[in-house]
């Protein structure tokens, strides 16, 4: 399941909703990043998606993690609109048989959702605001999985 | 008239998110909208821009009718 909220979420809810009633599922991992107030230069983050579009996008990044890794399932929520420093941005949950995979399919989700999911996002603090673009790291954590394609 | 969307620091250099702009390509659509900005003209130039036509990534150009949704992708940064 895929979601974008401009309600603020709490993650432990999320995990407790998608652990239950699974006799098969032998793991499930879970990712839960948190805005950061950068020691005061970010009072606000806010974040733009393209309605539709966006979900479409993370539908066709999460089948390709659902493929490869063999999950049983997966959760994805994504927060739009205005956050504040330590509110849940983004989690993830992935379901499989054995642990590896879903360690991997969360780390590869993350990944992906960090520079190819359609999200814009500007930090607001009290010397202006900026857009913030994928770092180079960013696109090297991506690079990872493409040289590893099965 | 095709529908026009700007995302990201676009609409900001823009001042604007959604227009209704006639122009019968996306290449015709860039120029026409570059010629009216000069600051959004670097902007679209910068690299990283995507354009999507009705949701759909195009690379290139492309033909679009009364009814399309032109909508110009600044570099993506979620999570």
């Amino acid at each position: 399941m895929i979601s974008l909220t401009d309600q603020s979420f709490e993650p432990g809810a999320l995990l407790t909703a998608f652990s239950q009633d699974r006799s098969e599922t032998g793991a499930i991992a879970t990712f839960t990043g948190l805005a950061r107030a950068e020691r005061g230069a970010t009072t606000t983050l806010e974040l733009e998606a393209y309605p539709g579009f966006t979900e479409a996008a993370i539908d066709k990044i999460a089948q390709q993690a659902k493929a490869r890794f063999t999950l049983d399932d997966f959760h994805i929520v994504h927060r739009i609109g205005k956050i504040a420093p330590g509110e849940a941005i983004v989690f993830v949950a992935t379901a499989a048989t054995h642990r590896r995979a879903a360690f991997e399919a969360c780390d590869f989700l993350m990944d992906y959702l960090k520079s190819r999911a359609p999200f814009w996002k500007k930090e607001t603090g009290p010397d202006g605001s900026r857009w913030i673009e994928p770092r180079d790291q960013d696109h090297a954590d991506i690079a990872r999985w493409e040289s590893t394609k099965p | 008239m095709a529908r026009v969307l700007l995302f990201g620091r676009l609409s900001d250099v823009a001042g604007w998110r959604s227009r209704e702009l006639e122009a019968d390509s996306i290449a015709a659509l860039t120029a026409l909208l570059s010629d009216e900005d000069a600051d959004l003209a670097e902007a679209l130039a910068r690299p990283g821009v995507q354009v999507a036509l009705d949701q759909e990534i195009v690379r290139g150009d492309a033909v679009l009718t009364a009814r399309s949704e032109v909508a110009y992708l600044p570099p993506m940064s979620g999570g």
